[in-house]
């Protein structure tokens, strides 16, 4: 186990430049997502048009690691359809738990470096809980 | 205090390739040896169900059930056995103060006072209380350095106050609470005053009748004992009109078909078979506390936390939450704009543990303006060697979050 498998420089990189920080000005739907266990927040805003993600953005506080998979997050599932984006909800779940997933399949190359976080379990719900508003986004609204 | 880190197995390991550093007594305490055996002397020699066998085995486990009793009593020095209630923990004690003595008694125009700084534990029950029976809840408020404000308490102290429930220490700050004062002003306009005592037990010498507190409830985890074990100490006239929690097995005296009546103080409150082993490991763990004594333990602990300040002060851009001076085995800060579970993560690959989170605080949390803490959290097996471990680590990682620290 080593601090850069967890720490890769392109997570570092989101963490300090979230992309799609802030918020939507109208037309959005909003979900708010805590962890209640170490006190990490998200709210998550996107707006769905025509069956296509147009957009999405968020505010948030967390670690590094919830922050940057936030930010990557939004970035992969902007122009995606709501049913594509629940199948990365599905692939990113399983990814976390350490599965081989094809990669590929994911519409940004950065997000291979969360892979490190499988190897520190108490980090994984960091790296989840954005993933988590987009499903509940996805599912409850449409 | 040297060399008592031999009596604890577990620390004699290495995690992630160091020796490990435990600095999260403040969440649950490690167990020494003879907290061990005797937990293993039970299972492997007198398991049996109490207060109820005629055979050998009963009243073995049932001497040693009634016998840590009495070493509890003895330990927070109440009158009588009677006032020792076991239960799960400080959670559930704090609980059944609540439902059982404020919630029959309470109403719309009384108030219950807190600080903001209780323990989720000692904060949500009042809030259930105060929305069942119309009573209010009201806050001490708190010097910027987390120190209660005493001209403020003296004056929010009134015939309305129908309970204070506060902790004697915090388990964010450190701060340790003048409770034998307040319980002082709160009797004397007619009200009670219930102790979260899980972060003072541990570590100072409890004296109930000395404090002259109505309720204090601790937690034996967080002192060397086993989990699910915990103590509610209640003087006796209280306990005497309060109703039970649980009813079934153990806590009866007659039942017929429509009815029943309860058995005497503290077994009334004890439903169901009772947490035999957990009792008998507190117990061992209170030999064990008070064969070193709890006054030595209480210095070592107080000097390890200044000592903490210290060096921790020494950091550049790291903020310590709470008092400079007087506090209780527990520093709580931030290091820059370092998020503390990246904190926790790179003192975790180090071998050290602390905990980053909001400790069960959000309202405190809140205050001091942050949603999130790292916590180092001292108890009687650690040293300065182990703080300075922790600065080499805050320092390690200073140097991989560079950029971020401002």
């Amino acid at each position: 186990m080593s601090l850069d498998d967890l720490y890769r420089r392109v997570i570092m990189d989101h963490y300090q430049r979230p992309r799609n920080r802030g918020r939507i000005e109208d037309g959005a739907v909003t979900v708010d997502l805590n962890n209640p266990t170490c006190g990490d927040s998200i709210s998550l805003q996107m707006r769905v048009e025509d069956g296509v993600i147009q957009d999405a953005k968020f505010l948030g506080e967390g670690c590094s690691i919830s922050l940057a998979s936030a930010s990557m997050m939004t970035e992969a599932v902007i122009g995606l359809s709501p049913e594509k984006g629940l199948e990365l909800v599905d692939l990113f779940s399983r990814l976390m738990q350490g599965e081989e997933v094809d990669m590929e399949q994911f519409p940004l190359e950065d997000i291979e470096a969360l892979t490190g976080v499988a190897k520190f379990p108490a980090r994984i719900k960091c790296a989840t809980l954005a993933w988590k508003a987009l499903e509940k986004g996805l599912k409850e609204k449409h | 205090m040297n060399g008592l880190k031999r009596d604890f197995p577990i620390l004699q390991q290495e995690v992630n390739g160091h020796p490990l550093v435990y600095l999260d007594s403040a969440a649950t305490s490690q167990k020494p040896l003879q907290v061990i055996q005797a937990l293993e002397e039970y299972y492997r020699g007198y398991n049996s169900n109490v207060h109820r066998g005629v055979h050998t085995l009963g009243s073995k486990a049932t001497d040693a059930y009634e016998g840590a009793r009495e070493k509890v009593r003895r330990f927070v020095n109440a009158r009588s056995i009677k006032e020792i209630v076991f239960t799960r923990g400080t959670t559930t004690a704090l609980n059944m103060v609540a439902a059982s003595y404020a919630k029959p008694r309470l109403q719309a125009g009384d108030e219950i006072i807190l600080t903001p700084a209780e323990h989720h534990s000692n904060l949500i029950p009042w809030q259930q209380v105060a929305k069942a029976t119309g009573a209010t809840l009201k806050y001490f408020p708190l010097a910027a350095d987390g120190t209660l404000e005493m001209g403020k308490v003296k004056e929010m102290i009134t015939p309305q106050t129908k309970i204070v429930a506060m902790q004697h220490v915090s388990n964010v700050l450190g701060t340790v609470h003048p409770i034998k004062e307040i319980a002082q002003l709160v009797h004397a306009q007619g009200g009670v005053i219930v102790i979260d005592g899980a972060q003072s037990a541990p570590h100072l010498k409890v004296d109930v009748r000395e404090l002259d507190v109505d309720f204090f409830a601790f937690s034996g985890h967080k002192m060397c004992g086993p989990t699910g074990i915990g103590v509610l100490y209640g003087k006796e006239e209280l306990l005497e009109q309060m109703e039970p929690i649980e009813f079934g097995g153990e806590m009866i005296d007659y039942v017929d078909l429509y009815d029943a009546t309860w058995k005497e103080l503290p077994w009334k409150f004890e439903g169901g078979t009772p947490i035999i082993a957990g009792a008998i490991g507190l117990g061992a763990a209170i030999d064990y506390l008070e064969a070193i004594g709890l006054d030595k333990i209480e210095e070592h602990d107080r000097k390890l936390a200044s000592y903490a300040v210290e060096r921790l002060s020494q950091i550049e851009g790291l903020t310590i939450f709470g008092p400079r001076e007087g506090r209780l085995g527990v520093v709580t800060f931030n290091l820059g704009d370092v998020h503390p579970h990246d904190v926790a993560t790179v003192l975790d690959a180090e071998g050290i543990a602390v905990r980053a989170g909001h400790h069960c605080c959000q309202p405190l949390m809140r205050q001091l303006q942050v949603t999130a803490t790292a916590r180092a959290s001292f108890y009687l097996y650690n040293d300065e060697a182990d703080i300075d471990l922790l600065v080499k680590g805050l320092q390690k990682t200073k140097e991989y979050f560079g950029h971020v620290i401002r």
